[in-house]
């Protein structure tokens, strides 16, 4: 059984008890401890089920690498699947419960998979699920969505109840990884006063070196860990950050930390995860090496975990995983898993070693007592919830002339692996260490900068080197040549001596034994999660998948949520041998951020609720929210829908305020409209350039509707142009298009008339503008007194500035209504109160808000264009009917040429038309014209399309614009315009304007 | 005239720094040749100040001059002045190729205060803003999230944050969470 020790626990403080749950059953840790020790405390030893074969789970890992012990964690809306126990620092009511089963964790229906995997196979899925093509959709995928994923998804109904937050940093040089070589590298760096920011993403400082034993400096590796962390704290340059996992590398020293800062003590104040976005100088990754599993049938069982893993259980937390430990190994490191288990007191039965001979830790652990088999190998490991006996035989063999013994828990280790997932994330290159059988970084191929020059450097065991001294000197030189790379002038001082025992050469084993028969290999699992064994890839091999990533996905080796930590090099030694390639040929698999899977809300950050989007409010935005708006998004301004009364629909509002407008009284809130003020010596010049209209030869104190075209001839936007003074225009865009437009009035004179003399500026949020439309606007402005708004003194298409009661304001006489029409512009800060004073006035002569639908309604009556509904970026004027809008005079302007092409003078181009349907009713919106005949798809052929369509109140029936071929040549004919309803619509070609067709209304 | 009203009109907020909506200040956007003579001398009548070099704030309390690019200045002086001083201005430099015009309203202007003032900006801003990279003096052009945003510091521990006036509550929102409690980095 897996035990608390009565002593060992380093990370634990065994005075302070923890309770918490697992599936519903109460259990006890202690402070400091992982979730997946205090489960193995409380002999909790399987901890979930695979994914596809539904096989009983136990930890193997302990650290970011788990690939099995996944849990969901918390209740919900803190409730998340897929948590790593070994990653999940225990605290004090913490409920899990396991995954991946029914109807629960011991007794799985599922399990059933197991007995079917020979027809399991790789690959299974792509084969079975093929043929017949109809039963992908309506059977296959049904299926394979149901039992997609590990964990449950959160309850649909629930919202993630804590915040998060991102923040910026900036250092010369960012370390990875607060082991000890990230320690000393840190340390190396900072003397030379460079900014040094360290990360570390478990609570703890030191990494596994203190696990391992060895001495620094002639003192305890703990003591050396402790001084430096102290010694780090007081320097200003450097900052320390633990839980805080480096999460990926990107280009320009981009780097993503995840740092969790309340999982730890869930439901405390502030936010549960912050995301460090970091910009560095120089990378030093100092991220370790992960031990790698042994191929041999069984070794999956609950039980059988890494050896190194098995240590720090007992070390860090003091657990013992068993109570009778086989040993395996192909390197002298396990030993220290053997030699600290029988220090601990449990019974350490053999280690077999699949070498002929083993170094000094070997003779150590003899002298302990411990029986050390040479050259023997794990033939079968047995047990269905537990390991339970271990048949051993010759490394060298088929798997024959076993011998079984009782056990309750294997340790494995088949070398490490550093771990190169930060030098690779942007492009650094590997080279394949035939001594210590591993992919290390190559120094000479590292990611680069923008200078073309290397901006990561692996230090420590993510390098290369294993032994405690190498790793202390090659961290101090990274420290040293980030500092020198970041433009800093290292210290000259000493690296700390690290002194462990010697080790005798490792010798690759990729599958135990050697030979092993096809019934053992399909029992050896590379990746456990996701059941992918020996025998599948072998499969893949022979199938013809030769490269690594075409494997990957056939097999699905790799693709688990730990990404293949665990099994990539065991998987793609043993594609090598099938495919009779070196290791270094295959190559690996790439390598992509994140390093463990980091939450949605972190990359969320603050976006989110309120703050998802920034909403634009005009100044009048609380007033409109409480009259009943019902709003429209309009880029990202909130814009009046229409304004819904009590007992009305969106829709009755929408009609009354279409008749009010034009029998009474409107005010419509027009402040979003852009308001680009253009001004020089050159500005008449380039207005004509940016309209198709001449805009230079407008005289002070009147407007112009003009066009804007983009330089490939489409509509862009459109909008009335004032002239200001002499030298000063305000040029009026759409509402979407003011930062646009502006930024196209910049491309324009920046780049290309960089010596023409004009300034723009964009004052749209200056002004709350209020457009008052209706017969009755001219009553209510002279109501409020000032300026004269009479027909003579302020005619049509003119402005004035003036006072319009107790308001500085701009007056337009302007009109995208067809009405008489004012839009007066007062400073924003008076907007609310200009606002209220024209309601408040407007009163006796039948005052109304309108909304964005009404002002489509009114134009449309009147056969007014909206950029967006007209047009749609492949829309000339000429296609519009606005040749009157396109200036003779002028030599050119944006577009011109383009509109001269052949295709844009084709008249064959749909054109604009109004549209009335033969019964009165509206047509849909977007719906396609059909003529006669076929096209080569077997569809009907297309003649048009509708682009504005709406039920017009004052004239009692639908109206609508299309763009129609040959539609200003075909007035009077009927067109058929079927819906997505099922029914047809007809409706006759007419003049695009409805309504008071000679303006009089207007010009009053 | 009817009494002016800022965005929020001085809404605060008081977490790990405190956050004010500043009310209505007097902006001009300025935009010309930054090295001509007669368009410093109009700066230096208006404010007090000289012309700024790049990424310079020169600013006492409500009056000052921040550089914002190569050929444009945030001229800032006192609200209930600023037609007075654009008018002065443009009389300055009616000889000389340049545009004035008045953005008081077009903004919302925020106080950042308090030790961890730093902090909080630089969860929203893609700023350097230790003490070694940013010091009263400077102001930087940048964004607060998803908005425009520049700022500048009046004192070590306090900021002056701009945005558009329609973003001032998606800004004002965005710097409360940025400023809730419990929520210190511990960098700065």
């Amino acid at each position: 059984m897996s035990t608390r020790l009565a002593k060992q626990g380093r990370l634990i403080d065994r005075s302070k008890q923890v309770t918490f749950t697992f599936n519903g059953t109460s259990m006890q840790g202690y402070e400091g401890d992982t979730l997946a020790s205090a489960l193995l405390a409380n002999d909790q030893m399987m901890m979930g089920r695979s994914f596809k074969y539904h096989r009983p789970r136990g930890v193997v890992a302990s650290g970011a690498e788990e690939p099995n012990a996944l849990v969901g964690l918390g209740q919900g809306s803190r409730f998340e699947p897929n948590q790593r126990a070994t990653t999940t620092e225990l605290f004090n009511g913490l409920t899990a419960i396991s995954q991946n089963h029914w109807p629960n964790l011991e007794f799985d229906i599922g399990a059933v998979n197991t007995a079917l995997a020979r027809f399991l196979p790789a690959g299974f899925y792509y084969k079975t699920f093929i043929h017949p093509k109809p039963f992908w959709k309506h059977v296959y995928e049904p299926f394979i969505r149901q039992s997609a994923g590990l964990g449950k998804a959160p309850d649909k109904e629930t919202k993630d109840a804590d915040t998060y937050e991102h923040f910026y940093a900036f250092a010369d040089v960012l370390v990875i990884g607060g082991g000890v070589a990230g320690l000393q590298a840190a340390k190396a760096a900072a003397a030379s006063g460079a900014k040094v920011m360290l990360i570390e993403q478990t609570a703890h400082w030191g990494g596994r070196a203190p696990v391992d034993g060895g001495t620094i400096n002639d003192e305890p590796v703990d003591k050396f860990v402790e001084q430096l962390v102290s010694e780090l704290e007081t320097m200003d340059n450097v900052t320390l950050r633990t839980r805080c996992m480096g999460a990926g590398v990107y280009d320009h020293g981009y780097v993503l930390g995840y740092e969790r800062l309340t999982d730890h003590k869930p439901g405390t104040q502030g936010p549960r995860h912050r995301l460090w976005r970091i910009r560095a100088k120089q990378v030093v990754t100092a991220t370790g090496a992960i031990e790698r599993p042994l191929s041999f049938a069984g070794n999956d069982v609950p039980g059988v975990m890494l050896a190194s893993a098995m240590r720090d259980y007992v070390v860090n937390w003091g657990v013992t995983p068993g109570q009778r430990v086989i040993v395996a190994t192909n390197n002298d490191d396990a030993y220290r898993t053997a030699i600290t288990l029988k220090q601990a007191g449990v019974d350490v039965l053999r280690v077999v070693d699949a070498r002929a001979a083993a170094g000094p830790l070997a003779e150590e652990a003899r002298q302990l007592g411990i029986r050390v088999d040479p050259g023997k190998a794990i033939a079968k490991v047995k047990g269905g919830k537990r390991v339970k006996k271990v048949a051993i035989c010759n490394q060298d063999g088929i798997g024959g002339a076993r011998e079984e013994v009782e056990a309750d828990a294997v340790a494995m280790s088949g070398g490490w692996s550093p771990v190169v997932h930060m030098w690779s994330h942007c492009g650094g290159k590997l080279i394949w260490d035939e001594a210590q059988a591993h992919f290390r970084p190559d120094p000479s191929r590292p990611p680069l900068g923008a200078d073309g020059e290397g901006f990561v450097l692996a230090a420590g065991s993510s390098n290369g080197p294993l032994a405690l001294g190498e790793v202390l000197s090659d961290a101090h030189a990274a420290g040293k040549a980030a500092a020198k790379a970041a433009g800093f002038k290292p210290k000259n001082i000493k690296a700390p001596t690290g002194e462990a025992t010697t080790e005798a050469a490792m010798e690759p084993v990729w599958l135990m034994p050697a030979n092993a028969d096809i019934q053992l290999r399909m029992k050896s699992w590379l990746d456990f999660q996701n059941d992918v064994k020996v025998s599948d890839v072998q499969l893949a091999a022979r199938e013809g998948y030769e490269s690594v990533e075409h494997t990957k996905r056939y097999t699905t080796l790799g693709m688990a949520t730990d990404q293949g930590k665990l099994s990539n090099i065991n998987g793609l030694a043993i594609l090598a041998d099938a495919l009779d390639a070196e290791i270094p040929k295959v190559g690996t698999t790439t390598f992509r951020p994140p390093y463990t899977p980091i939450s949605m809300g972190a990359i969320g950050g603050e976006a989110r609720g309120d703050t998802f989007q920034p909403i634009r409010q005009t100044p009048m935005h609380n007033w409109h929210d409480k009259n009943g708006a019902d709003w429209e998004p309009v880029g990202h301004w909130r814009r009046t829908y229409a304004y819904v009364r009590p007992g009305e629909s969106v829709h009755d509002a929408v009609n009354r305020e279409v008749k009010n407008t034009r029998e009474n009284l409107g005010l419509l809130d027009a402040s979003t409209l852009g308001k680009l003020i253009v001004k020089g010596p050159d500005a008449g010049k380039f207005l004509d350039m940016m309209y198709t209209n001449m805009m230079s030869t407008l005289k002070v104190r009147k407007c112009r509707y003009g066009l804007m075209c983009s330089e490939n001839g489409f509509l862009i936007d459109d909008g009335v142009v004032a002239r200001i003074d002499e030298d000063t225009w305000l040029c009026h865009t759409t509402t979407g298009g003011a930062e646009r437009i502006h930024g196209h009035m910049e491309e324009w004179l920046q780049t290309e008339w960089w010596d023409w003399k004009v300034y723009v500026a964009n004052v749209t949020e200056q002004y709350a503008q209020v457009a008052v439309v209706g017969p009755n606007a001219r009553k209510v402005l002279e109501k409020l007194g000032g300026m004269d708004v009479s027909r003579e003194a302020l005619p049509f298409m003119e402005w004035r500035d003036g006072k319009i009661g107790d308001f500085d304001c701009r007056a337009y006489r302007i009109s995208f209504s067809g009405e008489l029409s004012y839009e007066i512009a007062v400073p924003a800060s008076q907007g609310q109160a200009f606002w209220d004073a024209l309601m408040e006035a407007g009163k006796e002569f039948g005052v109304m808000p309108y909304g964005t639908e009404c002002l489509h309604i009114l134009r449309a009556e009147k056969g007014f264009i909206m950029i967006g509904d007209e047009t749609d970026g492949t829309v000339i004027p000429q296609d519009l009917g606005l040749h009157w809008a396109l200036s003779k005079k002028k030599e050119d302007y944006l577009g011109k040429r383009a509109q001269e092409r052949s295709h844009m003078a084709d008249p064959e181009r749909w054109k604009l038309v109004g549209l009335e349907t033969v019964d009165g009713s509206v047509l849909p919106d977007g719906a396609y014209a059909v003529g006669e005949g076929i096209n080569a798809n077997g569809q009907r052929n297309m003649i048009g399309r509708v682009t504005s369509t709406y039920y017009s109140a004052n004239l009692g029936k639908g109206i609508a614009m299309g763009l129609i071929k040959h539609g200003p040549d075909r007035m009077g004919e009927i067109v058929e315009f079927p819906g997505t309803d099922g029914k047809s619509y007809k409706a006759k070609i007419v003049d695009p304007i409805f309504f008071d067709k000679d303006g009089e209304k207007q010009n009053v | 005239m009817s009494e002016p009203i800022s965005a929020l009109n001085h809404a605060s907020y008081d977490g790990i720094a405190r956050v004010e909506e500043c009310g209505l200040q007097g902006m001009i956007t300025l935009r010309g040749d930054l090295s001509d003579k007669v368009l410093a001398k109009a700066v230096k009548d208006a404010t007090g100040q000289k012309m700024p070099a790049q990424r310079e704030a020169l600013v006492d309390g409500d009056t000052g001059v921040c550089w914002m690019s190569t050929d444009e200045l945030l001229v800032l002086v006192p609200y209930a002045e600023v037609e007075a001083k654009l008018a002065a201005m443009a009389n300055a430099l009616s000889g000389t190729h340049a545009l004035a015009v008045n953005v008081s309203d077009a903004r919302a202007v925020f106080r950042i205060s308090g030790a961890t003032a730093r902090e909080v900006l630089g969860k929203l801003s893609p700023v350097d803003l230790s003490a070694e990279a940013f010091q009263p003096g400077q102001i930087r052009r940048s964004r607060l999230a998803q908005v425009a945003g520049a700022f500048w510091m009046d004192d070590a521990e306090t900021f002056r944050v701009v945005c558009f006036r329609s973003a001032a509550d998606y800004a004002f929102n965005l710097l409360k969470i940025a400023a809730q409690p419990g929520s210190e980095v511990g960098v700065y």
